[in-house]
């Protein structure tokens, strides 16, 4: 197919519309008449549910982040990182209520409280995932391509179990403590606190992370080291210190997601990070691995499409089929466009 | 690989090869002499704790410099030891099964490497064919306690079934395949779908068994529905496979998670699809129909077929001198029904790796772009291995069906998908032998040998007052990452591996070092 398309031929012809781009065209479509058809039934309902799928697309867009950037600097899938994100969440309950004291109603500390939490779950997570790196992954870098994703799926494995040794079986409770009142009105629609508070919490961070890439000698070598490792090293480039560095940034986000996470949700369970894990790998794809806007921007599309899915009243298939939905999308993506919506240069998309 | 390198000779460099070095250095009989006192120290030590695992730890001790002994004096010297291990054995009043069982592995390790090929599978199928008559006379074994009963047998011959059928895909084509679970589903239902009383608004009668012809529902024979199953699952294989095979192999795994995840999801909320009740929800699909060969089958072949593996088995088989006295019973029929559908698996996928299509499918794995260039038709290829590992796991999640009469969605998680995977990974990519080592060994642990050694753990630790109470099967999935954590990174080819395989897996360390990893190589940059 990539083939094809590169021989140059002499008669230039105006590309067809193929089958499945008509198809796609197709199902897009009726999704936007079944999402106008809920909007025109029960507006405010819609909004609402369109708030919280951005909301969850912020927190996935963490996660995905982590995704991203490791598979853009070493093209593994990273499966532990879905449980690093839940490991995060643990840690920020036990430092919120174990050295914090963490509860509902404690007024303008809790903003200090949490921003505290959040830091040092991200430093933990970021501690982890870099340990992670050293173990498991590096001694493999030379090995055949399959081997270090079989040693990340054996790794998961392995922190999930340390959640449910750490924490036991039951889900973790978290302190109630965004507030779950109106901050303002717009309309019929209601824009409460916690949601905002996500948001709020999720963008400085996504700036963060951009200025470190772009702007930072960090940053200049992570990108270098993605493009090419050998001459990155002849450029005098430490590359095994440049990972690590990217698996410390990813654990971060991972860790911040988790806080977040944690907090929101009020509770957290050890098998929660595979399976949000995966959601926010579909949204790193959706968007087009190694891509780091791409990520957020898938986040937040799957984050509604969620949503959507869950919260809509006119024949939406409800939250038994969220996982088969996200996991469909993800098969379709890479089956038909496995550059993803933003279309980075993967080996595959090429 | 790259094209700036160093080219670093690995020979003489690490500790085991120097710690190798040191000791093929040493005078000869000094070795014996260490080995020798260093076994019999462990003997005693251990045979104060545990009888079987000091003989065990005995046996393979001197097994290993027996063999070492010139041809003139080593046959005598075993069958001196193992008369010895006889004696020693009866004076200690060690069950005779424990004795017989080591006498076998000490004459097994001295049969010519020529004829292993079959002596090592013969003897093996024999042991396990007699399994269910002495299976109360085994000895305890060390930490792991009883051997596992004859159900739990089934459940190891099962899962033998998948783990060689994912070992295709896996070992041979080099495809990961992480949602194989859901051909085991694919296979559990179809026995489901043909064997019960899930569509009664139907009456389908073809060959059932220990059933009333009035009975509402599909009810065919077993037999049947075994081929059909393995047929819709390598279809279904087919189909998942066409679209997402031609993407690389990272990619590839991700497709086939979520087909994984897809299809239990599927069968969980599947008893109200558009209104249809297709897979009864969770609470599954129970009873199936016994299996069995019929009356008249039965009947011509003087009762030696069961008619209905349900009610067939009253004979009683009574050897006096070696204490047994086994009523046979329909879970030994199981038994013996899982090894024969195990025994075809193993040997088509024996056939299957020498043939023309199993040298294809290791040209792929080798090297994607060079089969195609010598004219392999990689799709075509590919789709084959996937079929094939599909329509294993499809006759061993209906048998699995039919033997538990019951099928649930619950059965169906990504787990159960790595579960296999860390078996055929222990065992050695590949290599069908290992595999069935590593499924059993696994597959055993899974059901009762986690229990059993964390009763022990908890029964015999205590520091300074302090008891564990672990709950060992409790993390199952982490002992399994563990597993495959710990093979991937010092021995990736497996326990038994695959000559080949192993090779292949080790090519980085021979091969010539990218510039920037100078610290593995041991040189410095330039």
């Amino acid at each position: 197919m990539a083939a094809d398309a590169s021989v140059p031929t002499l008669s230039r012809r105006v590309p067809r519309p193929s089958v499945i781009g008509v198809l796609g065209f197709a199902f897009v479509g009726l999704l936007g008449i079944w999402l106008l058809v809920n909007l025109i039934k029960t507006p405010a309902d819609f909004f609402d549910v369109f708030l919280i799928g951005i909301t969850l697309g912020c927190m996935y867009a963490l996660i995905a982040l982590g995704y991203t950037l490791v598979y853009g600097i070493l093209e593994l899938i990273n499966f532990a990182h879905g449980d690093v994100f839940m490991l995060g969440g643990m840690f920020a309950i036990t430092y919120a209520t174990g050295i914090f004291n963490l509860h509902p109603g404690q007024g303008p500390v809790t903003v200090l409280i949490v921003l505290g939490t959040m830091a040092l779950a991200m430093l933990t997570c970021g501690a982890l995932n870099a340990t992670i790196e050293f173990i498991a992954y590096r001694p493999l870098r030379h090995a055949p391509r399959l081997a270090p994703l079989i040693t990340a799926i054996g790794v998961s494995f392995i922190i999930e179990d340390v959640g449910l040794a750490w924490k036991g079986p039951n889900y973790v409770p978290a302190p109630d403590v965004f507030p779950h009142s109106t901050a303002f009105s717009i309309g019929s629609v209601d824009v409460q606190w916690n949601k905002l508070i996500v948001i709020g919490l999720t963008i400085p961070v996504l700036l963060g992370l951009t200025y470190l890439i772009q702007r930072t000698r960090q940053g200049k070598a992570m990108r270098a080291t993605a493009q090419d490792k050998d001459a990155s090293a002849i450029m005098g480039i430490n590359v095994n210190r440049t990972i690590s560095f990217t698996f410390l940034i990813a654990g971060a986000l991972a860790g911040a997601a988790g806080t977040i996470f944690a907090l929101w949700s009020t509770t957290i369970r050890f098998d929660e990070g595979f399976q949000l894990g995966l959601i926010a790998f579909t949204a790193a794809v959706l968007g087009g691995i190694g891509n780091l806007p791409g990520a957020v921007l898938g986040a937040i599309l799957i984050g509604c499409i969620q949503a959507f899915n869950e919260g809509l009243n006119w024949h939406a298939p409800g939250s038994d089929w969220t996982e088969s939905i996200v996991f469909s999308i993800l098969i379709l993506i890479l089956v038909f466009r496995p550059e993803g919506l933003l279309g980075e240069q993967t080996p595959e998309g090429g | 690989m790259t094209d700036v390198a160093i080219r670093v000779p690995t020979e003489s460099v690490g500790f085991r090869n120097q710690a190798r070095a040191w000791w093929r250095g040493l005078n000869p009989w000094l070795r014996v002499g260490i080995v020798m006192v260093l076994q019999l120290v462990l003997f005693g030590l251990l045979f104060t704790v545990d009888h079987a695992l000091g003989f065990a730890v005995l046996v393979v001790s001197t097994i290993y410099w027996l063999r070492r002994l010139p041809d003139r004096i080593r046959q005598g010297a075993t069958g001196g030891f193992i008369l010895l291990m006889i004696i020693l054995a009866i004076v200690a009043n060690t069950p005779w099964t424990l004795v017989i069982l080591l006498a076998v592995g000490a004459v097994m390790s001295f049969v010519p490497a020529a004829r292993r090929d079959w002596v090592f599978p013969a003897v093996l199928l024999g042991l396990a064919v007699l399994y269910p008559f002495y299976a109360d006379q085994m000895f305890t074994m060390p930490i792991f306690g009883v051997w596992p009963d004859v159900g739990t047998g089934v459940y190891m011959l099962v899962f033998i079934m998948m783990a060689v059928g994912l070992n295709i895909v896996v070992g041979y084509a080099g495809l990961l395949d992480l949602g194989y679970v859901a051909f085991y589903a694919m296979g559990a239902y179809t026995s489901a779908w043909l064997m019960s009383l899930q569509f009664s608004h139907t009456n389908f009668h073809f060959g059932a068994v220990g059933i009333t012809a009035s009975l509402p529902g599909i009810h065919m024979s077993m037999w049947l529905v075994l081929a059909f199953a393995g047929c819709v699952a390598a279809l279904s294989g087919i189909i998942i496979g066409l679209p997402t095979l031609r993407l690389r192999g990272d990619y590839l795994a991700i497709v086939t998670l979520g087909f994984g995840e897809i299809l239990p999801q599927i069968a969980r909320n599947g008893d109200s699809l558009f209104g249809f009740n297709l897979t009864n929800g969770p609470n599954g699909i129970t009873p199936l129909d016994p299996p069995g060969f019929g009356h008249a089958i039965s009947n011509a072949t003087g009762g030696f077929l069961p008619a209905n593996y349900l009610q067939c088995c009253s004979r009683t088989v009574n050897i006096g001198f070696l204490h047994i006295h086994h009523q046979i019973s329909s879970f030994d029929v199981f038994f013996w029904t899982a090894i024969v559908l195990l025994l075809i698996t193993v040997f088509t996928s024996l056939r299957l790796q020498y043939s023309r299509i199993g040298r294809a499918w290791i040209a792929i794995r080798e090297d994607e772009t060079a089969a195609a260039a010598m004219g392999i038709p990689l799709m075509r290829t590919k789709t084959w291995a996937y079929a094939s590992g599909a329509f294993f796991g499809g006759i061993a999640g209906a048998y699995y069906g039919v033997f538990r009469s019951a099928t649930f969605p619950g059965d169906f998680y990504f787990n159960i998908s790595v579960f296999i995977l860390c078996m055929v990974i222990l065992g050695g990519m590949g290599n069908v032998w290992g595999v069935v080592v590593g499924a059993a060994f696994l597959a055993y642990l899974n059901q009762e040998g986690l229990a059993n050694t964390g009763a022990w753990l908890n029964a015999n630790i205590h520091i300074a007052g302090w008891r564990p109470n672990f709950q060992v099967p409790l993390y199952a999935s982490g002992i399994y990452g563990l597993i495959i954590l710990v093979v991937m990174l010092f021995r990736p080819e497996g326990l038994i591996p695959s000559r080949r395989r192993a090779a292949e897996l080790h090519e980085a360390e021979t091969h010539d070092e990218p510039l920037y990893d100078h610290e593995i190589a041991g040189t410095e940059p330039l």
